[in-house]
């Protein structure tokens, strides 16, 4: 049940495509807000942001609690073990972002003094103490992590067109969800 | 013994007549504070007034002639966020080239029992007056005196915050102030 060696399992699909549709709501408007002249808008994409972003890391943690616990399916033969590895890697390292790019948010916010109320009901604890210094350091941590973030999730669909178009193997399909066959 | 008992009492009158002719007036400014709540999106938010300063009388047997004001330099305000200063000292929060301080001048005082008492006073921002009341607690050792209170206002009332940001859902009305005024006593002036 847990094992499939063809696809991933639906709870890991679900998963996945939920993370990747909330990051990629969560870092346009990151991008945009910082930029903007202080106002009410201003502060809505802030709150959004930030709701966004732990909402990415919870569902960061269910994530690696199920790939801990469920065994994903292997990837083809026909793959270089080269390429595997660089695969493992890459998917590593944005396991990690998961994390570290939403902890860095927060700790931006808790820094610069700014407590992150979630959805604008449940109070978050600051991890630490507010400091300005400190709020300017992580801000660049935050930003800087979601630039590498950026980039591999460039070679992540790249390498997905590149199986779908060039290699033609079904990695990309394992990952889809499969709505015909239920 | 019934005249030893006299004498006892007389005594203590004097001692504590004495006491409570102690009239409080130096306020000590740097010792004092005046600070502020607020929420945004829910977020709460704590700020402060840097530069203020403040006349006050009170002697604890003579709450009649109880007086108290306080004027505020509004640019010195600390929102917390050195963004949220540049913006709140512009025209549509404070205005503070126009209205550069804000007031609150005591009309009255009136004992609660113990501590504990309670302040009206007019409340002066942005060209806007309002009627306040506040609770204060007023603590004692010698001749160093400490007034604690605090009151809401609702920040629309005073035009704080317009235009855009007449929104209630960003930044809500009701504002928390709450002060700790340190004040020295000279002797009363009978």
């Amino acid at each position: 049940m847990s094992t499939s060696t063809e696809r991933y399992s639906n709870t890991a699909i679900a998963l996945h495509w939920l993370i990747a549709l909330l990051i990629f709501v969560a870092f346009p408007i990151g991008w945009y807000m910082s930029d903007l002249q202080l106002s009410p808008t201003k502060l809505q994409l802030f709150s959004y942001h930030k709701w966004l972003g732990i909402t990415v890391l919870i569902l960061a943690v269910v994530r690696v609690i199920w790939r801990a616990t469920h065994i994903p399916p292997a990837l083809p033969d026909s793959i270089s073990r080269l390429q595997q590895i660089g695969s493992h890697v890459v998917h590593g390292f944005l396991y990690v972002l998961l994390f570290a790019v939403p902890i860095s948010g927060w700790l931006m916010s808790s820094a610069k003094g700014f407590k992150t109320v979630l959805f604008g009901v449940l109070p978050l604890p600051d991890l630490i103490g507010k400091d300005k210094e400190l709020g300017k350091l992580l801000e660049v941590v935050h930003q800087s992590l979601n630039y590498i973030l950026l980039a591999l999730v460039v070679l992540h669909i790249a390498a997905l067109i590149k199986h779908r178009f060039i290699d033609r193997d079904d990695v990309l399909t394992r990952m889809l969800p499969n709505w015909n066959r239920k | 013994m019934n005249y030893l008992k006299c004498t006892l009492l007389l005594g203590l009158l004097l001692i504590g007549n004495r006491v409570s002719a102690l009239e409080f007036n130096q306020v000590q400014t740097t010792e004092s504070s005046v600070t502020f709540g607020y929420k945004q999106m829910n977020v709460p938010l704590e700020g402060k007034f840097n530069k203020f300063s403040s006349q006050l009388a009170f002697d604890p047997s003579k709450l009649v002639t109880a007086q108290a004001r306080l004027d505020i330099e509004v640019a010195s305000i600390d929102t917390g966020s050195a963004e949220g200063d540049d913006a709140v000292v512009g025209k549509l929060w404070f205005n503070a080239k126009a209205f550069p301080s804000a007031s609150f001048v005591s009309t009255g005082l009136k004992s609660l029992g113990g501590n504990r008492y309670e302040a009206t006073g007019k409340l002066s921002i942005k060209g806007k007056t309002q009627d306040v009341v506040a609770p204060v607690t007023f603590q004692s050792s010698g001749s160093r005196g400490i007034f604690e209170g605090g009151f809401t206002i609702h920040r629309l009332d005073y035009a704080i915050g317009e235009g855009e940001w007449t929104d209630l859902g960003t930044v809500a009305n009701d504002i928390q102030i709450k002060f700790h005024i340190v004040v020295n006593a000279a002797p009363g002036k009978k």
